[in-house]
């Protein structure tokens, strides 16, 4: 298979990708968020601080302008964040004035609903989950929009814009509803809830070619800064009170930012001197590794994210 | 950047899998890790190549059973245009799954195995995409290094495919005819030494040179379904009203006289607005806040279009019917009709025909008792409990569309196309 090596010279690292985000991407967005203010009763952006999810909160500002956002926002908060994205979240809640609510999974654990796991790649990454259900029944919001794309995995490929749960918050990729033309179905019983996914189509490249042309403000950890930081398994792991290190796991300070952001425990870092947006866009371009593979959560096995979504999972 | 937007599909073992690995590979679109995962699970499956199928067989049963499920979008670029494709499965749901994946696409990859000629799943993609009216047809014929890239055999199975397509195109479409390995990514990016008779591009630089001319449905008549009725009550905005919503077909230029429906109120365009920012004009596809001149009766569902271009008010109507669902459509049932974003009660007149897809044909003697089934297309007529605005699916597809949902399980089971 000496072809494989042959990579080709029509490639996306070329510059001229960049500053180019395809509008259509948005209207498609849009379009989506509207639906979900019209078809659903307490609707609800999952918000982490990410910019995932910091693009749709952008997109719903747009979709109803010159009204108010019709989303509240929820975040599940591990306890395991890092700092800036709290920071962040605060201000963005209070620039919009939008109206925030916060459940943490250490209740969850404390109530005894999950526990907490032990070991060196102990993470509250499954357990957020079960808050996620929680607070889902306690505020009885029917549609949860989410910042997931599909192109970041492989069963989130095979995701619908708008996922019907049931009861359970489970996801059966069998019995997903087909989507056809722009048509979405948000036909739903009492207690089931949909996961709505407004930027599906985007790719990790899209997303911040979006935050560029929109300067947007996003997290300072996306870009480059002094972190302590130690190596496992060939990542480069922030280092925090909340991970169990080995004696050999030595701390050492370095330049790194991070790729997408999850809690401390499941969130890897990249050695980065890149400061603004321009070079984090062609530093992604450039990349020998995806986006999700500086995820320790989805590391756990192949399957890793389908059982996480068959759980729960958004 | 434009988006080209494509649906693959494909007999079970024509390598479909490995066509779209390969353009994900060529162009760059598969980071390291995700192929150093690849060789893992190609070895553990004990094979000595990469296994590029692996890429986009995403569930857990798909790759135990190494066959596709369901509709995957998988997504590349190059520096010209952005491509998502959607892949289908080419035996389970075929049908359901076919016209799902092509009801967004402008695009259809038929691959042939050039072993086997043209068979009935070809004939089947070929139908739903032109029932779908999906303008550009590639038929990628693959495994050419498996009958030794004789030119002969392609212009067979060419010619069998073209006899197809004097049944089946119609005006506008295009069908081009490549000569492939996906194996051995021949003809797929560059175009391959082993062809030298093949005269045109290799698969990537087909699609490059698409003309994918932005918005054709621009020069369709103007409409305006409303999604959201925009009145944020503000000191600022006091007195505001907007009408928040996609054009589905056409273009709005400020100063149009409209007619809103079905209130049947005529009014001006005040103002075409995007996140505060006022445009002259807006295409279709284009997600606006459109505001009137004066206070008329608009809500949700409702369709604001051009006067002088209104759309026939429709309580009854005709439409082919593709079913999605493992519980029959039955006459005399009660679904709701889902026209765009508007849905109204409805039921099933009569199945007037079936079609018969091996054949290609409308077939009024072919069985439909016990109702339409899953996978099967008929004609029916349907009535709705209120008026809706639809346009015939050939003349004006987003407008001309709809899906079913039944009651009951509040699922989509069946979609439509307006005649």
């Amino acid at each position: 298979m000496s072809n494989f090596l042959n990579n080709s010279e029509i490639v996306n690292s070329s510059s001229d990708v960049n500053g180019i985000f395809p509008r259509e991407l948005e209207d498609e967005a849009i379009y989506i968020l509207r639906e979900v203010a019209s078809q659903f009763e307490k609707p609800a952006i999952l918000f982490s601080g990410g910019k995932d999810s910091i693009t749709v909160v952008r997109l719903a500002e747009k979709a109803f302008y010159p009204g108010k956002i019709p989303f509240k926002l929820l975040h599940v908060d591990t306890g395991h964040n890092f700092p800036e994205t709290i920071e962040y979240r605060d201000w963005l809640v209070n620039k919009l004035g939008l109206e925030l609510h916060v459940r943490y999974v250490e209740d969850s654990i404390k109530q005894g609903k999950v526990k907490e796991e032990t070991g060196k790649y102990a993470s509250r990454n499954a357990a957020q989950t079960v808050t996620l259900l929680d607070a889902i029944e306690e505020f009885k919001f029917d549609a949860c929009i989410g910042g997931a794309r599909r192109d970041e995995e492989k069963a989130r490929a095979k995701e619908r814009i708008f996922s019907v749960r049931d009861d359970f918050g489970q996801w059966d990729a069998k019995k997903q509803r087909p989507e056809l033309f722009d048509m979405l179905n948000g036909k739903i019983e009492i207690g089931e809830n949909v996961r709505v996914f407004p930027i599906s189509n985007w790719t990790e490249l899209d997303v911040w070619n979006y935050i560029k042309e929109e300067k947007l403000r996003i997290p300072s950890i996306y870009f480059t800064h002094d972190r302590m930081v130690f190596d496992r398994d060939g990542l480069i792991w922030a280092d925090s009170e909340f991970i169990n290190k080995s004696e050999d796991e030595v701390p050492y300070s370095t330049k790194v930012r991070f790729r997408t952001v999850g809690d401390m425990t499941c969130t890897a870092a990249v050695a980065s001197e890149a400061d603004n947006l321009d070079d984090v866009i062609s530093e992604i371009l450039s990349a020998k590794i995806s986006e999700r593979g500086a995820r320790i959560d989805d590391k756990r096995s192949e399957a890793a994210m389908e059982k996480r979504k068959q759980a729960g999972y958004f | 950047m434009d988006i080209l937007r494509i649906a693959t599909a494909g007999s079970v073992d024509d390598g479909k899998s490995t066509l779209i690995g390969r353009l994900l590979y060529e162009t760059n679109s598969i980071t390291g890790d995700k192929i150093e995962a690849l060789e893992a699970a190609s070895k553990r499956k004990g094979l000595n190549f990469l296994d590029l199928s692996l890429l986009t067989d995403g569930l857990i049963a798909e790759r135990e059973q190494g066959i596709t499920i369901d509709v995957a979008h998988i997504y590349f670029s190059t520096p010209k245009r952005k491509y998502i494709i959607a892949d289908t499965p080419g035996h389970f749901e075929y049908t359901r799954n076919m016209v799902t994946g092509a009801s967004n696409t402008s695009v259809s990859i038929i691959l042939i195995d050039a072993r086997n000629g043209v068979v009935e799943q070809t004939k089947r993609h070929f139908y739903i995409s032109s029932m779908l009216r999906v303008k550009n047809i590639i038929v990628a014929v693959n495994k050419m290094d498996l009958v030794n890239y004789s030119q002969e055999r392609f212009e067979e199975i060419k010619n069998d495919f073209s006899k197809l397509a004097e049944q089946v195109s119609f005006q506008g479409q295009t069908v081009e005819f490549i000569p492939i390995s996906s194996l051995y990514g021949e003809n797929l990016v560059k175009k391959s030494e082993e062809t030298p008779w093949y005269e045109g591009n290799s698969l990537l630089e087909t699609l490059e040179d698409l003309d994918n001319q932005v918005n054709p449905i621009s020069h369709l008549p103007a409409r305006f379904p409303v999604q959201v009725v925009v009145r944020p009550k503000t000191e600022e905005f006091h007195d505001y009203r907007g009408y928040a919503g996609k054009i589905a077909s056409g273009s709005f230029v400020v100063g149009d006289l409209i007619e809103a429906l079905p209130s049947g109120q005529i009014s001006k365009i005040q103002t075409i607005e995007k996140f505060g920012k006022n445009l002259e004009i807006a295409h279709a596809r284009e997600s606006v806040v459109i505001t009137l001149e004066n206070d008329i009766d608009v809500s949700r569902g409702n369709m604001i279009v051009k006067v002088g271009q209104q759309p026939e008010a429709k309580r009854e109507l005709e439409a082919k019917v593709c079913w999605l669902d493992s519980h029959p459509l039955k006459v005399g049932k009660t679904y709701l009709l889902q026209h765009g974003i508007n849905r109204v009660k409805a039921k099933v007149i009569s199945i007037n025909s079936m079609i018969d897809i091996k054949n290609m044909t409308l077939d009024s003697e072919l069985s439909h008792e016990g109702g339409i089934k899953l996978n099967e297309i008929g004609w029916i007529s349907i009535k709705t409990a209120s008026p809706i605005y639809a346009d015939k699916y050939n003349e004006n597809p987003t407008n001309g569309a709809f899906i079913l949902i039944d009651e009951m399980s509040n699922s989509t089971v069946g979609v439509g196309f307006v005649e």
